[in-house]
């Protein structure tokens, strides 16, 4: 297998932008939707724990059409940014970024909650009597015993973001240096005659990138055990 | 000063319990089951009573007819836990710092130093409290509630999870408190003999009711 081709290298980067962006966008939301599931008690608990999981049931051209629908120029809500605020997701990488970070957001509010759910309340009982109000136990007790959860999720999240291909293509199309992603260019490659050579070297570059999140996120796992036990 | 009048059902049980103390050490005495915690932790403001009302040092900090509830974080407590919850990632010195930091105080170096030294704890102030001793993170414990100015401490079984000699080693920490920090508290123990040398009154609960109140001479 020869050289990675600049066509090729304009796909990986704009897989690792899309990745970058939908991550860093959807972890505050992540950290919030973890943080309420994890230690409130409300009505519609169960529905929201399970919209927040549909990405991962759903097939993904469903939830690409249904951004289609929602996001698109002519959707209710895109209509409206796009008029508004100028924001336009359509066939644009903004709109990948959009459906990679909606794919991508039960893998990274899982680990997040989890941690969250390990850290033993107490301690945060202990922090207001102390005087710290809600507020300020959460940033200064709650988020740093679960931030390396934070990080796993936040490398799981980029894994998927990474390798999303099904919601992102029906939203956004595969437009090359546009909205044409590693899972998109492969997938046009291997319809190609002679694309199996440039197919396979993205799919190496995958192979790559997934197993390197899934041995970063067991070592911020790690990380986490070792935090909450206070060596 | 501490004025407590309060009902409060949980589940089968139901805490009923009335006293006004001047006292500078309230032993708060009965068997496990007594509904000691729950009147300490309604004290504190994590437990809200159904009726009734709490007093500290003047401030009225629950009042159910009146629809006042202090919360927890603006009641200027120190509360002692059994299980000293230190923080897991700070060291002990900021640990130490926390409710300072928290409640926006001043730094005073002088108390500063004068609880380190009354609790001995100066040679750990590097260390995680993974790294410390069960009569170390007590004492730790013990620290930082006082940096944080408390106007009552509550302290419930802070030797409880300690073995025999353990105890011996904090006993005359708490000794040192009561006669030099000058802060009123509560002291929550099954241990007659713990209250005997700690407490100048006592508050004996039995099934949830208070049934005796006075000096040390009623734990007989």
């Amino acid at each position: 297998m020869s050289e990675i081709s600049p066509a090729e290298w304009t796909a990986i980067l704009l897989s690792l932008r899309v990745a970058i962006v939908a991550t860093l966008v959807a972890t505050p939301f992540g950290i919030a939707l973890a943080w309420l599931l994890a230690r409130r008690d409300f009505w519609g608990k169960s529905v929201l724990d399970a919209l927040v999981h549909l990405p991962l049931v759903l097939p993904p051209v469903v939830t690409g059409y249904l951004l289609l629908l929602t996001f698109g120029r002519r959707g209710l809500v895109g209509g409206f940014l796009a008029d508004t605020l100028g924001i336009v997701f359509a066939f644009r990488w903004t709109g990948a970024a959009l459906a990679c970070g909606l794919m991508s957001f039960p893998l990274l509010v899982r680990p997040i909650r989890l941690s969250i759910e390990a850290i033993d309340s107490r301690l945060e009982q202990a922090a207001e009597t102390l005087g710290a109000a809600p507020w300020k136990v959460f940033f200064t007790v709650t988020l740093p015993l679960a931030l390396p959860g934070v990080l796993a999720g936040m490398v799981l999240g980029f894994a998927k973001a990474i390798g999303e291909f099904g919601a992102t293509i029906t939203f956004v199309s595969n437009i090359p240096g546009e909205t044409q992603t590693i899972s998109s260019a492969i997938y046009s490659l291997i319809q190609t005659p002679d694309g199996d050579a440039a197919a396979g070297r993205l799919v190496i570059v995958s192979i790559v990138l997934a197993l390197g999140a899934l041995i970063a996120a067991e070592w911020f796992a790690r990380r986490a055990t070792q935090r909450l036990h206070g060596n | 000063m501490l004025r407590v009048d309060i009902e409060k059902q949980l589940g089968e049980f139901s805490l009923s319990a009335s006293f006004t103390s001047e006292g500078r050490v309230i032993g708060l005495f009965g068997a496990s089951g007594a509904g000691k915690s729950s009147l300490v932790n309604m004290i504190a403001g994590l437990l809200r009573p159904d009726r009734g009302t709490i007093v500290i040092d003047g401030e009225t900090v629950d009042d159910t007819a009146a629809g006042i509830h202090v919360p927890t974080y603006r009641r200027r407590i120190g509360y002692v836990f059994q299980d000293a919850r230190l923080f897991p990632h700070l060291n002990v010195a900021q640990n130490l710092d926390y409710g300072r930091r928290m409640s926006g105080l001043a730094s005073d170096p002088a108390q500063h130093t004068r609880v380190i030294d009354l609790l001995d704890i100066g040679a750990l102030l590097d260390r995680r409290p993974g790294k410390l001793s069960g009569g170390e993170r007590q004492r730790v414990a013990l620290g930082r509630a006082l940096l944080s100015k408390p106007r009552l401490l509550l302290l419930d079984e802070p030797l409880g999870a300690l073995d025999e000699g353990r105890k011996l080693e904090i006993l005359p920490y708490l000794v040192r408190l009561r006669d030099e920090a000058n802060i009123p508290m509560v002291y929550v123990s099954h241990d007659v003999a713990e209250l005997r040398q700690l407490a100048t009154q006592i508050v004996m609960l039995k099934q949830g009711r208070v049934t005796s109140f006075g000096g040390v001479k009623v734990l007989t």
